[in-house]
């Protein structure tokens, strides 16, 4: 069985985000890169296909030069190829211009699987994953926060509003995983791991490779695109208040119930 | 020549979510700036019969598509069906819901209609003739004003629950009903195994007005017992911090925070959360914050309205104690 993995690079999670010079975009000169954490879940969820029911995995992944640190990472925990597209004519594509270009990569992959986060935590968007199901024609489980493999089938369970739904998809399929941390951590990438992993094959692909043009997935191709951005609103501290337990318990229901009308 | 705003509902055992009359409400609200008519699209097993019902919220006319085979939502049958009416209709704005399957829906018709899409908007107005979005990144730590590309219709938004403004609904006004002529695809490449309700049908962390959190200050996962009972008196839901996930003590669904949940609550109470920046991201556009914390340096308290700087196992009886009295008299 070939499992891809599609993994992005983004911002750790405890970073300040600060806007940059442009005011569309953000500022990223102290920025620590790492793998997002949703693809990591995914990149966890095919190893454990590669340990139960034997399966290759490839990462596949598209960004600057800095993107091969994050496919080197998921190889060091037990992935055994990786695929970067890196192509500076990428920069600006809107979710559709990447679901593209991810497609078309796939498309040169042997797979039964593709699996990703369901989302990005930098520009949260939860689309790329979901379009390159729809343009490869491929069901997509999402959400996903566990996943077997029996007959050509795969089965995910994935919490929706107020339930739990168990669902199957015939394969070749796209699921994203969701908060898998509950159910399962990733694995740490071990130190041979990471021997290991400097050797193994990493292949970089430009757009042309693909059989694309800038002008079909780029900037010039994006149909949404962000004009500004704005810091949110900082909020004032309110007050701490004052008195024994009881006389806190009955100030803060008054004021919840006055000031605020929340209760 | 696009023209007309449409709104894709959401419909689940008999009833259109709350979402659904959200996005009618701002659908609403964008048709009359644009000076276009307000369509939607509401597809489901039964839904044909309450389909009217959004004309009290300004829909004119609903396009239903009502079949068994549209029971629960899946890609294969829902994106189809929808995809070909939004063909046929040619509107210039198409507004979903940011919901689990909405998101879903949102990126695959996107994907098939060429279209931009902007997800989980949380403020969307008209200039220059089309739609401008704000969403936020990072989790909320910063927010992404979204243009269209001239002339690229139609414009998807995708509405996040719970922010946008509902209108209280005009129940003599009726939309017109419409059986949507279109092919039902039979969509045997997935299927729903089984749908099993969460306990006392818990409202999602997205949706709830109050939320009631933990942290690692909690101390065991018994001992939201507490946060349950006073969520329960507040009409609300229990929330929790990455620490108290990571310990196993609440499940995923409950996490706040930017792996987690964002969520807009009216009223948040952050018991025992010291405030990662991580966790704050996922909770600071509440409308009023409580923390309860008995370090007094904890961050939480930067972005708290009211804060309690207590043992929480010794602040929250008493709190519990004074809400049931007020609860009691109101």
């Amino acid at each position: 069985m070939n499992i891809v993995v599609l993994v992005k690079q983004v911002p750790d999670t405890e970073t300040k985000i600060k806007i940059g010079a442009d005011g569309k975009s953000i500022e990223t000169s102290e920025i620590k890169w790492v793998m997002n954490p949703y693809d990591e879940y995914a990149v966890e969820a095919a190893l454990r296909l590669q340990d139960s029911v034997g399966a290759s995995v490839t990462i596949l992944s598209m960004g600057p030069e800095r993107t091969v640190e994050s496919i080197r990472t998921a190889l060091a925990m037990g992935a055994d190829t990786g695929v970067l597209v890196d192509d500076p004519a990428t920069e600006g594509s809107d979710g559709l211009g990447k679901a593209k270009v991810l497609a078309a990569a796939l498309k040169s992959l042997e797979f039964d699987l593709v699996f990703c986060g369901h989302r990005a935590v930098d520009s949260d968007e939860n689309q790329v994953g979901i379009m390159v199901a729809e343009l490869a024609g491929i069901p997509h489980l999402g959400l996903a926060v566990s996943a077997e493999v029996t007959d050509g089938t795969v089965k995910v369970q994935r919490p929706i509003e107020g339930a739990k739904v168990t669902m199957e998809a015939t394969l070749p399929a796209l699921v994203t995983f969701g908060g898998a941390h509950a159910v399962w951590n990733p694995r740490y990438a071990s130190l041979p791991g990471i021997m290991k992993a400097k050797k193994k094959p990493l292949e970089t692909k430009t757009l042309a490779d693909l059989g694309l043009s800038a002008d079909e997935v780029g900037a010039q191709a994006a149909k949404v695109s962000v004009t500004a951005m704005e810091m949110p609103q900082e909020r004032q501290p309110g007050r701490k208040l004052e008195g024994d337990t009881v006389e806190k318990a009955k100030e803060l229901t008054r004021l919840l119930h006055e000031e605020a009308k929340v209760i | 020549m696009a023209q007309g705003v449409c709104i894709i509902t959401e419909f689940r055992e008999g009833a259109f979510r709350r979402v659904s009359f959200e996005i009618a409400s701002e659908g609403r609200r964008i048709a009359d700036e644009l000076g276009e008519p307000l369509l939607a699209v509401a597809l489901g097993e039964g839904v044909e019969a309450v389909a009217s019902d959004l004309g009290g919220y300004g829909v004119e006319k609903v396009y239903v598509v009502d079949d068994a085979l549209l029971k629960d939502y899946r890609a294969e049958t829902y994106v189809p069906v929808a995809a070909e009416i939004l063909q046929n209709l040619s509107p210039k704005v198409v507004l979903t819901a940011a919901s689990v399957d909405g998101k879903d829906l949102s990126a695959r018709l996107a994907a098939r209609l060429e279209a931009g899409l902007a997800t989980d908007c949380t403020e969307l107005k008209v200039e220059g003739g089309g739609l401008k979005a704000k969403r936020p990144m990072y989790a909320g730590k910063a927010f992404a004003w979204c243009e269209w590309s001239d002339g690229t219709w139609p414009q998807v938004a995708s509405c996040r629950p719970n922010v946008m403004d509902c209108l209280a609904a005009d129940a003599s006004k009726k939309a017109e009903v419409e059986k949507a002529d279109v092919a039902l695809p039979a969509g045997n490449l997935t299927q729903v195994v089984s749908i099993e309700k969460d306990a006392g049908g818990k409202l999602d962390l997205t949706e709830a007005e109050v939320i009631v959190s933990g942290g690692r200050g909690m101390k065991g996962p018994e001992n939201f017992a507490m946060l349950e009972e006073l969520a329960g008196i507040l009409g609300g839901t229990v929330g929790a911090s990455r620490s108290a996930v990571d310990s196993g003590w609440r499940p995923h669904a409950d996490q706040v925070g930017q792996t987690g949940k964002v969520v807009t609550p009216n009223l948040y109470v952050a018991c025992g959360i010291s405030g990662a920046i991580q966790h704050l991201a996922g909770m600071s556009s509440s409308k009023y914050i409580v923390a309860v914390n008995k370090d007094s340096e904890a961050p939480i308290f930067s972005k708290a309205d009211y804060g309690i700087v207590e043992d929480l196992f010794q602040f929250l009886p008493a709190f519990i104690e004074e809400v049931k009295t007020l609860k009691s008299t109101c």
